[in-house]
């Protein structure tokens, strides 16, 4: 078994997978539940100031979108703060942190936006011991109707001045917790480094209506008839918050600042992806609330196989895939690939003949017996026959070596790389070296 | 689930009398092979995608080992069969055989939430064979064992009891000495589970994937009541587990038994599963089985495949109390084999050997079962009687109850220091995953009290 002890910004977890703020560590009940079942840490349900709970609404918080077989892809929730006491929470933290000290014990926090109630409230935090702060940055509804959450997180003057105030008021480390509701993730998470902060998470949820009721024509979840915008998370977020990831990862002015993943982690594959792009660890949220804390265990199984398959470690798995990630203009435009189809596996569905014929480029040829072939001459190499064809390794790319002729364009293909930065056709071409 | 039925072979089937090479050695190729043929990769993800992962899920509790059947089926969804296989492997080390034989529609695939929605359930055990299977391919055992403890304990039986509480133990580092009175470990593995369920030599090999965790010394043609004693075994060992299955046939109590033709139907299938040509291995034209479980359908089903022209299984009493599932009834009548019920022998005539057998309806009235005076024959030039196995040769001194070793808990007996599990001890079902369920948790007790006694 690979070791997957990890250490993030000193916070340390016997592996990655922490659970994210939200309902699963809401209350020490469910926060035991989760470590008995294995999670490494948790990052406690966020809590705001002091004073009278928050109130929550009391028809469906969630809404969802569902895949075949009602699995589900997408979760959407109105949901607000924790609406429990803070004098609770801060008591039930201490007592599980004491219980388990391996385990790594975050907790979220958001209160408005002046020095005297950050202050007040880390005073409280350091007080249980936890092992760190995440700044909630994030949530798109309520919250941030009042000036707090996503309203904070898309001014970036906002995020580096909490960030100050909190490592001004506090020895713990400071984790900056992003929206994804902004343009460009990379100014909110410069900002964050900009104010001294330890490390930046993300995602939080995006701001989403799931459907719309056709009877009653309101959103859903649809509350007295009415509903509103709520925070999008689970599978179907995971490309973006994986590009918002390789963002920071790769951005020169943030590069090296630790990242939590945070975004659709639903299985080891999903963690380790995440973790090849640079975050230091993951969180979870919709995976466990859908499948329930056992989910951990395969992570855990599914990662430490992987490792030991490739002779890897933990560390030499983390931002491996991060010098991979450029932009488009760097691809080399020399690299020509054809769709192969493998007759022996083919089934004959014709899948592949109805995207491209219809939708492509005209590249695929049938048969009166139903065989479905590639035409060279016509395929640009899109990867749509891929990707729709239901058989596993059926149709794969295949790379033309140079000298060989691309059937296409008529042309040799070249070993040189060439990209759109030296393209004949781009006014702004340099000369090719 | 159909096994093909026999493909017809005029010259052999119609012979009359108890004779070899019924069927062309191709047609019997066919009829042997795997009665469920193995998933492939992909198969096997469509059919784990179809696992709802239930929260406490029914199949778990179904199953007599609790393997945590959502768990290895998201990891063969997740691409990782090999971390499925030690799911199972960790609480069944005989997952391999149960995904073969176990009756699941009785047990999880019987409890599977799908099985009620649609009455198709995930199919938990042919994807617990594709996991198995993959890990044990790679031809490394996956457990090492714990620091000798200095222990030393004897299993008696290499069934799947004796076999899953000696490899516990072993894991545990204790010293194992595994007797068998039998030639080759396995029990009913390798003597008694219908041949199309674990074709080749998967039993063979299986224990000795098994064995090879180390710590265990086979030792086999030693029985006990033979050159081994329970005082001697004592004296010798700091515990013992008893896994002595049942060995001994019920009689008939039909006149005429003892006629030549007439046989224990669990002798012929071990014969059958030891035979290296199954063109040598004679049957009759006219077969009847006596009996409602598991061994008369089996019994049944591969004379069938041998060749046997007409086979009949006869039970005393109604269908519903037959002790064979539907699944595997209706397994017996896709594969040709008639059934009456609540019939019983009353004579088996002859000349020598037999010919009819004389059948008497039955009545099951408040003084329990009677013979009506009506009765009818059936023609018959073999017959196997199938109407349960019982204890034989358990050694003097232990408690009995119900005709086998009485135990309480894990598995203790009445003497301290003697364990019993599997078939030859009081309580659970007759079948291999019960067998490995209290091997496995007798092996526990052991350790626990070895180590704090
Ligand atoms: C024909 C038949 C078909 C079956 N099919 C199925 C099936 O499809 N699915 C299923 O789940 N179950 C099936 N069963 C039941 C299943 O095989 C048994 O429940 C299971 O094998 C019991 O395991 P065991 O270890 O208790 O005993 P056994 O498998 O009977 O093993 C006992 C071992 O102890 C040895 N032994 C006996 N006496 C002594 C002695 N005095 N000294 C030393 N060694 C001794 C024997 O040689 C044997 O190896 C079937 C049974 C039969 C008879
Ligand atoms: C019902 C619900 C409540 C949430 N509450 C919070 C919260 O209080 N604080 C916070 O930082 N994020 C909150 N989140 C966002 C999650 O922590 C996480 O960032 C998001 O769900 C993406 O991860 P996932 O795809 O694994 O679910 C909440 C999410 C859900 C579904
Ligand atoms: S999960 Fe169902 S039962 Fe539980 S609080 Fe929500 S609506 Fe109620």
């Amino acid at each position: 078994m690979a070791d997957l002890s990890t250490n993030f910004v000193g916070i340390t977890s016997p592996n990655p997978f922490w659970l994210a703020s939200a309902p699963p560590t809401d209350k020490a009940y469910n926060v035991v539940r989760a470590f008995k079942a294995g999670w490494g840490g948790v990052v406690w349900k966020t809590l705001g100031e002091d004073g009278p709970p928050i109130v929550n609404v009391n028809g469906p918080r969630y809404g969802a979108v569902w895949g075949a077989d009602r699995r589900l892809l997408g979760l959407n929730n109105i949901e607000l703060i924790t609406d429990r006491p803070l004098e609770v929470n801060l008591r039930e933290i201490k007592q599980v942190k004491r219980d388990w000290p391996d385990r790594a014990m975050v907790v979220s926090l958001m209160v408005p936006c002046d020095e005297d109630s950050w202050r007040d409230i880390l005073k409280r935090v350091e007080e249980t011991e936890a092992d760190g702060v995440e700044l909630n940055f994030g949530c798109p509804h309520g919250m941030s109707e009042r000036g707090m959450g996503s309203a904070v997180g898309q001014v970036p003057e906002y995020i580096e001045m909490v960030a100050r105030w909190c490592k001004k008021h506090s020895r713990m480390p400071v984790i900056v917790k992003l929206t994804p509701n902004i343009t460009d993730i990379r100014y909110p998470a410069r900002a964050a480094r900009a104010g001294g902060a330890d490390a930046v998470s993300l995602i939080n949820t995006i701001s989403s209506i799931t459907s719309v009721n056709l009877d009653s024509f309101s959103p859903e979840p649809m509350i007295d008839g009415k509903g509103t915008h709520g925070g999008y998370c689970g599978p179907a977020v995971k490309p973006i918050a994986l590009n918002m990831v390789a963002e920071i990862a790769r951005d020169p002015e943030t590069y090296g600042l630790p990242i939590s993943g945070i975004g659709g982690v639903t299985t080891w594959r999903d963690a380790a992806e995440f973790l090849a792009l640079g975050a230091g660890n993951v969180q979870v949220c919709t995976a466990a609330m859908t499948y329930g804390f056992k989910v951990v265990q395969e992570m855990i199984s599914g990662l430490s196989q992987y490792l030991d398959e490739k002779g890897m470690s933990l560390d030499e798995l983390r931002g491996r895939a991060v010098p991979n990630v450029t932009d488009w203009q760097y691809l080399n435009l020399n690299h020509v690939t054809k769709a192969r189809i493998d007759q022996d596996l083919c089934i004959k569905c014709g899948r592949c003949y109805a995207a491209c014929e219809d939708t492509s480029h005209q590249a695929i040829s049938m048969s009166p017996e139903r065989v479905f072939e590639v035409i060279d001459a016509e395929c640009v190499a899109c990867n749509l026959c891929v990707n729709v064809c239901p058989v596993d390794e059926c149709i794969t790319m295949e790379t033309l070596a140079p000298g060989m002729v691309d059937a296409r364009t008529g042309r040799v293909v070249s070993p040189a790389h060439a990209d759109w930065t030296t393209h004949p056709n781009n006014p702004m071409a340099s000369a090719a070296e | 689930m159909s096994s093909t039925p026999p493909r017809p072979a005029p010259a052999g089937i119609t012979a009359p009398g108890i004779v070899a090479g019924r069927l062309p050695a191709e047609a019997l190729a066919d009829n042997f092979t795997d009665v469920l043929p193995p998933l492939d990769r992909h198969e096997a993800i469509v059919a784990a995608d179809r696992c709802y992962f239930c929260h406490d899920a029914p199949c778990v509790t179904a199953c007599p080992t609790e393997i945590d059947i959502p768990l290895f089926i998201r990891q063969i969804a997740t691409g990782t069969p090999e971390a499925a296989a030690r799911t199972i492997f960790d609480q069944n080390i005989l997952g391999g055989m149960c995904a073969r034989v176990c009756p699941t529609e009785a047990l999880c695939e019987g409890a599977c939430v799908r099985e009620m929605a649609e009455g198709k359930p995930v199919e938990i055990g042919r994807l617990q064979r594709f996991a198995t299977d993959r890990l044990m391919a790679e031809g490394v055992h996956p457990y090492d064992r714990a620091a000798p403890t200095g222990r030393r304990v004897a299993v008696v039986g290499a069934g799947p009891a004796g076999l899953a509480c000696a490899h516990r133990l072993a894991m545990k580092g204790h010293e194992v000495t595994l007797y068998d009175a039998r030639p080759r470990p396995g029990g009913l593995n390798e003597y008694g589970i219908a041949a199309y369920k674990t074709p080749g030599d998967f039993a063979a090999e299986e224990v000795d994937w098994l064995l090879s965790i180390g710590g265990i010394t086979l030792e086999t043609g030693r029985a006990l009541g033979g050159d081994l004693s329970l005082e001697g075994l004592r004296e010798d060992f700091d515990a013992v587990f008893l896994g002595i299955g049942l060995g001994g046939v019920n009689a008939l109590n039909a006149e005429g038994e003892d006629r030549e033709g007439v046989q224990d139907a669990v002798a012929f299938i071990a014969e059958l599963r030891q035979s290296a040509d199954l063109s040598t291995l004679p049957v009759g034209r006219h077969v009847v089985v006596i009996g409602g479980g598991m061994t008369a359908v089996d019994a049944a089903v591969q004379s069938r495949l041998l060749g046997a022209e007409h086979v009949t299984i006869v039970y005393r009493r109604g269908r519903e109390r037959m002790s064979a599932s539907d699944h595997e009834i209706e397994h017996a009548q896709t594969a040709g084999v008639k059934i009456i019920t609540d019939a019983m022998p009353v004579a088996v005539h002859g000349n020598g050997a037999v010919a009819e057998v004389e059948f008497a309806y039955t009545e099951d009235g408040p003084e329990g079962l009677r013979p009506r005076p009506e009765t009818f024959r059936l023609h018959a030039d073999q017959v196997f009687k199938a109407i349960g196995q019982r204890l034989e040769g358990a050694p003097g001194g232990l408690d009995l109850a119900g005709g086998k070793i009485a135990v309480t808990g894990a598995g203790r007996t009445s003497l301290p220091g003697i364990w019993a599990g599997g078939d030859c001890a009081a309580g659970g079902d007759d079948l291999t995953v019960t067998a490995v369920a209290q091997g496995r948790d007798a092996a526990e007790d052991i350790h626990t009290s070895l180590m704090t006694g």
